[in-house]
């Protein structure tokens, strides 16, 4: 690649790329992490990027049904692993978005077929061609979890405001600190404005004030999530989602964009509450 | 308890969020030291044990609790405060000008004064 200039990740057009790698983690199942790294992957892709996205939940495989990829896979990443196709051949091209891949777990396998310096050797072959490397790890702190973290050169730990996924995120917290990969910083998905107001669920204060990471998302409970997974097309190609948005505002920030929380109001104001929240508006 | 404000603007059911914050900094304070709350009164007995062989500690008044400014900054605060028997004859005549039913011999003559 004959780049001129000595580019950073995360600036679009440029030739020479070095990508940041993404880990997706929470500790608890079911929180969002698969629906998260879809949709980073999508919004990273629509804002002009080259990416990666990596299913790291061997035996579980869903990201590439959430992606709508399932029919493409012919290879997986213990095929890569394991020698039997090259790199390349696992990778499957998003229908929309050329600049998109997924890498799919395999399905059949367990979590010791992957290694965490296969995750790291994988992640060094993409670096230059890639701006962003979204790992979706699987639930718990077992192998999958640390096959996820180690390539991470950041982690974006998904909870839930309810007292037992905090709870599991703070033990990640505290894990991938230990593991030298922090700072952590927390998107709180499924928020609902309303049960907040009535003082029946965790406010996104609430929560950064216990875990004392900072949050760079949060994302409302969106009846548009569901559908989007049956269909296999991420909320963050449609406009219209709050989800959708939520996601692409993460994304954005990521790329280094400041996007205060402010500016998320959208139709039902929910954003501007959330940003009455944090007292000011800004949390990033 | 809710304020009246609180009732009048419907905010009634606050405590349950509230409730889940507290509950959550109880338990990460156990969760980040490794400490399950059952064997911190474990350890608290046994310090007490410890420290009751030397000295007569005022069991009722005794405060040891965990502390923890941030994640990494965890400590463990303890008030145990002397019985009262410990007291040197000096403060117990302090204490007796201040009434205190600690002395109780001489105490029918003195009680007698103030009103005669
Ligand atoms: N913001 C949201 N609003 C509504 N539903 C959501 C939202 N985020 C996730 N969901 C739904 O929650 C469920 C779990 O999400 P997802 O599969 O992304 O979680 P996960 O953390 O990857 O789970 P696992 O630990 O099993 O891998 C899915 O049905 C998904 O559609
Ligand atoms: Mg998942």
């Amino acid at each position: 690649m004959g780049a001129s200039n000595t580019a950073q990740s995360g600036t679009p057009g440029n030739n020479k790329r070095r990508a940041r790698v993404l880990t997706v983690t929470s500790g608890k199942g079911g929180v969002g992490k698969t629906t998260t790294t879809a949709n980073l992957g999508v919004a990273f892709a629509r804002l002009g990027y080259r990416v990666v996205v990596m299913d790291a939940d061997i035996g579980l495989r869903n990201l590439d049904v959430v992606m709508g990829l399932e029919n493409r896979i012919v290879y997986d990443l213990v095929d890569v692993v394991e020698g039997r196709c090259k790199l390349r051949q696992a990778m499957i091209k998003h229908k929309q978005f050329p600049d998109l891949y997924l890498i799919p777990a395999a399905q059949t396998r367990d979590k010791t077929a992957v290694s965490p310096s296969n995750m790291v050797e994988i992640t060094q072959k993409l670096r230059d061609e890639f701006d962003f490397i979204v790992i979706d790890s699987p639930a718990g702190i077992e192998r999958g979890f640390r096959n996820a973290l180690a390539p991470a050169d950041e982690v974006l730990i998904v909870t839930n405001p309810e007292v037992s996924a905090v709870r599991d995120a703070d033990r990640i917290v505290g894990l991938i600190e230990a593991a030298n990969r922090g700072p952590a910083q927390l998107i709180l998905n499924r928020v609902k404005m309303d049960m907040i107001r009535r003082g029946e669920m965790l406010s996104p204060k609430d929560v950064t004030d216990i875990l004392a990471i900072q949050i760079i998302g949060i994302v409302p409970d969106d009846e548009s999530v569901v559908p989007s997974s049956n269909s296999g097309i991420p909320v963050a190609m449609n406009d219209k989602s709050k989800a959708g948005i939520a996601f692409t505002n993460i994304a954005r920030r990521l790329t280094g964009e400041k996007v205060p929380f402010s500016v998320l109001e959208n139709s039902g104001g929910f954003f501007s509450r959330i940003a009455s929240i944090f007292g000011g508006g800004n949390a990033n | 308890m809710p304020s009246l404000i609180d009732r009048l603007l419907g905010r009634t059911r606050q405590s349950s969020a509230h409730t889940a914050k507290e509950r959550l900094q109880f338990i990460l304070v156990h969760d980040r030291i490794d400490l399950p709350p059952e064997r911190l009164n474990e350890m608290k007995e046994k310090i007490l044990a410890v420290i009751s062989e030397f000295v007569d500690v005022a069991i009722d008044d005794v405060d040891i609790a965990l502390r923890q400014n941030d994640r990494n900054s965890n400590m463990i605060v303890a008030e145990i405060p002397f019985a009262h028997s410990l007291l040197s004859d000096e403060e117990r005549d302090e204490n007796d000008d201040m009434e205190l039913p600690l002395l109780t011999e001489k105490d029918d003559d003195d009680d007698d004064q103030p009103t005669p």
